[in-house]
């Protein structure tokens, strides 16, 4: 340590903490808070662009001639979208009714029944089915669910057509609403199902004990010591699921045959189309106002979605405020 | 390339908060001076305040002068980014870069700041500031491994050997030896005792004998209850403030009555 | 605690239960009932086998158990029988379309399926070449715009953004462009494009542009919540030799928090490698190569297997053994990626030593 090197290069002149000199490394912080700041605001501007552009090319369909409309489109905008929007919110319920308690039942047994080396591998697995593209289920559910559950829907038809759901002729090829809606809860299935395993997991265990200690089977403590504490977020699953339900576009148009008419019947090959389906298959074909009268479904479709999501995160948000989890 | 740093009227607040209430005070150089009190007395804060890395919490200001051999830390123009250059800082737990090896540990401060720096030169500073930290015999086989794999006091004492090879006039410490064995502990003050031949050294202290053992100025820091800001009660030569301090709080703090 | 031990004579804790084995039995038990009867009745159905042994088990156990048990006894083993079946329920789809893709797939997953595209094909031969291409140059651009914005958004949010009014409005709105409808995002780059460059006008960078509509948020909420994980020690080490934030975050935030980057990314761009409803309307259908991005419309794989299964010419099973194919290939893709993802996250962690 004779000449260490530590030393020599420290004499810096008078005043050297005031940055005199040009530094130009400080320049760095403002451009690059900048860029960080822009890259945020962006993505605020690209959601409003989104919003601004459907409304831009779908407002022709809103505000033209209803003759015109007739003559070179679908006819009258709100007249022609009613039947998808119904077909849209028909099928996403009947996803749900299928999904959610399936869902539920997935998320506690992965978090409660499962042991407990195994919860995360299967949880991986419900994962794999979110990562399959929705086109393969698309594919999946016309060629090999549809034909598959003709039997079942004729059994139904024949046996319980006192429910209204059930009545009408059955379809010959599975294509009707009920399997696309089999196919949708397939899909949604592992968006609820993690959703609901977090909250499960996140369930105070002191309380669970505290059931248990009281003599509680298991079922009796995840009724009175998770389930109550899950409510919000499940809730918050469901709505979450019901937007990807709502959206989803090929399984649907690849199962569906679907068609502007309002029903409830679930067996029959007349079958409400849903907005991204009709859209999907008229798209590649369209021109002019047809165009146009899409692209303002699009913007239906948008807003709807838009609100069941925003309802979901609020929900979500609101839980996160009080159970000082995050 | 030790400088003296006075303090006057210093105020520290977070938001509308104060934490540190009206210190004055000289901090010599080549010596260690260290800063002893009961939790949450704000010693700490006023030890950051020193390199200005209270900055780094949101809301935190000061008020008052920081002079470091004359030259305000919060003068008008001053970068706080050029202060932290000056005045280097060692922290409670060992914090060396999980992504570098021990070697880009030690330069991590050249490298950071994309400072141009031949390969030999760079070598020569590293080797420089490991013997500095009295770490050079125990890494030099193995510089290229990750800093990671160190022991808790090897690690402690490669951030020393990282914040010395900035060539600081000061370095801060701010409890370094809270995480660390006794055998670690007894290392580092060692080797601060052979560090403040070059350095102005401020340490942060809970443990007694340890200031007692390694410093040559103590101050005692205070706070009158839970809320109210934290004071310098008293500051002398070590010796003194151990035996005879002026002020009964100190007497029974150093004294175990209470802390 | 002489009372309690002499209210505990010998086997209070273990009558009213039912044997260990009871419940596997009555399965097993239920299991032979239910095969038989749709072997009789159905031809055997092994589906309706499989529900009317369900049913039997449920129904045969709650009444066993309800009996030598109790009601509440009873109502958990109904519980936990209703929750593994769900489970079990749920593997039927995920078994039935990997079974079912791989057996279909295999036909035409050969090498003129890699090298051929459909460009003059009718009928059989002919492959996916062009849309493969089409799928690396749509996804690859898509990345290209979206890890730069979404990283830097991330960054904005952990790194600067503490609880500002702007940062929250930022991390909402991500969250609920998380749920904007496929379909919706290729209408917005088709609309973009026809204000630009006039209607109809598709190609490959409006399919990247509506595929990053829906990759951002995903790489924002990756990289913040891993950018957020990085101790914040190791900021303060950083600034404490004086390096200014940006390059604290260049050189030792994004580093330290690189390899759950990369592997979020590699999610992200496993996740809308398989959108096929805005690539539709945004990148258009073709039967050639199309090797420029900004010109003309661009095929992709999940186009390619939509548009092979919903148009198909005669005879039709050509072309569905090609839709096959493209799904077993996106599938492996996916399966690839996702794995990849997990693997780097997993291994090239950095150790923070504690």
């Amino acid at each position: 340590m004779t000449k260490p090197v530590l030393e020599t290069s420290t004499t810096e002149p008078e005043g050297m903490l005031a940055s005199d000199g040009p530094d130009p490394k400080r320049h760095g912080d403002p451009v690059f808070r900048g860029f960080a700041t822009g890259a945020g605001i962006l993505i605020l501007a690209i959601l409003a662009a989104v919003a601004a552009f459907l409304l831009f090319q779908g407002a022709p369909a809103l505000i033209a001639d209803p003759a015109a409309l007739t003559e070179q489109g679908y006819g009258p905008f709100w007249a022609w979208v009613l039947p998808f929007i119904f077909g849209t919110l028909w099928a996403a319920i009947l996803a749900l009714v299928i999904a959610v308690p399936i869902a539920i039942g997935i998320a506690l047994f992965i978090s409660h029944y499962a042991p407990r080396r195994l919860a995360q591998p299967l949880g991986y697995v419900i994962d794999l089915l979110a990562a399959v593209p929705s086109v393969v289920f698309g594919l999946w559910g016309g060629l090999v669910l549809a034909p598959a559950v003709v039997p079942l829907y004729t059994w139904l038809n024949q046996n319980l057509s006192w429910i209204p759901l059930f009545s009408g002729q059955v379809s010959g090829t599975g294509r009707t609403i009920l399997t696309a809606a089999i196919v949708l809860a397939t899909m949604v299935l592992p968006i609820i199902t993690s959703l609901c395993r977090e909250v499960f997991l996140q369930a105070p265990r002191l309380h669970e004990e505290a059931a248990l200690a009281l003599g509680a089977t298991q079922w009796e403590m995840i009724k009175l010591a998770v389930f109550p504490y899950a409510r919000p977020g499940i809730i918050a699953a469901i709505m979450l699921g019901l937007g990807r339900a709502l959206g989803e576009t090929m399984a649907v148009s690849m199962v569906l045959s679907g068609s502007a008419n309002i029903t409830i019947q679930v067996l029959t090959s007349n079958n409400p189309n849903t907005i991204a389906a009709v859209i999907a298959q008229g798209f590649p074909e369209a021109f002019g106002l047809k165009t146009n009268e899409l692209i303002a479904a699009g913007l239906v479709l948008f807003v709807i979605t838009l609100a069941v999501n925003m309802v979901a995160r609020w929900i979500v948000s609101r839980r996160a405020a009080y159970s000082g989890a995050n | 390339m030790s400088k003296r740093i006075e303090i006057t009227d210093l105020n520290v607040y977070y938001g509308s908060f104060r934490a540190v209430e009206d210190v004055s005070m000289t901090i010599e150089p080549k010596a260690v001076t260290a800063f002893i009190g009961p939790s949450g007395c704000g010693k700490s804060t006023f030890l950051r305040t020193l390199n200005r890395m209270h900055e780094v919490i949101p809301g935190a200001r000061v008020e008052g002068e920081v002079l470091l051999d004359g030259e305000n830390l919060y003068g008008p123009g001053v970068d706080p980014v050029r202060v932290r250059r000056h005045v280097g800082m060692v922290f409670q737990r060992p914090n060396p870069f999980p992504t570098m090896s021990i070697k880009e540990n030690v330069l991590a401060g050249i490298n950071l700041n994309n400072k141009r720096m031949p390969g030999s030169e760079k070598d020569e500073l590293a080797e420089q500031a490991l013997r500095g930290a009295n770490l050079w015999e125990e890494v030099k086989n193995r510089l290229d491994l990750p800093g990671s794999g160190l022991s808790g006091g090897q690690q402690q004492r490669l951030c020393i050997a990282r914040a010395i090879a900035m060539q600081p006039e000061v370095l801060l410490m701010d409890e370094p030896c809270s995480a660390l064995d006794p055998i670690s502990t007894l290392a580092i003050e060692d080797l601060m005792n052979e560090l403040k031949d070059r350095y102005t050294i401020v340490i942060v202290t809970h443990n007694m004998q340890q200031a007692a053992r390694v410093s040559d100025t103590t101050a005692f820091f205070n706070i009158a209850g839970t809320g109210a800001p934290g004071r310098l009660i008293e500051v002398g030569p070590t010796d003194k403030i151990f035996s005879t301090p002026d002020v009964k709080d100190t007497e029974d703090y150093i004294s175990g009555r209470f802390g | 605690m002489t009372t309690l031990t002499e209210s505990l004579n010998p086997g209070a804790l273990t009558s009213g239960r039912l044997p260990r084995m009871a419940e596997p039995g009555i399965l097993v038990g239920a299991a032979i009932t239910g095969l038989t009867i749709s072997a009789l009745i159905a031809g055997g159905n092994i589906a309706l086998g499989v529900v009317l042994a369900y049913v039997i088990f449920l129904v045969t156990i709650e009444i066993v158990a309800r009996i030598v048990e109790g009601p509440r006894q009873a109502a958990d083993r109904r519980a936990r029988s209703l929750i593994v079946g769900a489970f079990v329920l749920a593997l039927i789809p995920l078994g039935s379309v990997t079974y079912e893709v791989v057996k279909n797939g295999m036909a035409r997953f050969d090498v003129n399926y890699f090298s051929m595209s459909m460009r003059n094909v009718v009928g059989e031969g002919g492959g996916a070449a062009h849309a493969i291409t089409g799928t690396l140059w749509v996804t690859g651009m898509a990345s290209l715009i979206s890890v730069p914005i979404g990283l830097m958004t991330a960054i904005y949010l952990s790194e600067y953004g503490s609880r500002s009014k702007l940062s929250q409005s930022i991390t909402f709105f991500v969250d609920v462009m998380t749920g904007i409808p496929s379909i919706v995002a290729g209408l917005f780059a088709y609309s973009l494009m026809a204000m630009l460059f006039g209607p109809g006008t598709v190609s490959g960078f409006a399919g990247s542009i509506a595929l990053s509509v829906l990759m951002i948020p995903v790489v924002v909420r990756s990289c913040e919540e891993l950018l957020r994980l990085v101790p914040n020690e190791l900021r303060e080490a950083s600034y404490a030799l004086g390096v200014p934030t940006w390059l604290t975050i260049v050189k030792v935030v994004v580093p330290t928090a690189i390899s759950g980057i990369v592997s979020g990314v590699i999610l992200a761009v496993a996740r809308v490698i398989g959108e096929t409803a805005p690539l539709l309307i945004a990148a258009g259908f073709t039967a050639s190569l199309n090797n420029n991005p900004f010109s003309g419309p661009m095929m992709t794989l999940p186009v390619f297997v939509y548009d092979s299964y919903a148009h198909p010419g005669i005879p039709p099973q050509a072309y569905l053994d090609r839709a096959w194919a493209g799904a077993l290939t996106l599938i492996v893709i996916v399966m690839v990626l996702n794995l990849t993802g997990r693997l780097i996250a997993r291994r090239f962690a950095p150790k923070t030593g504690r």
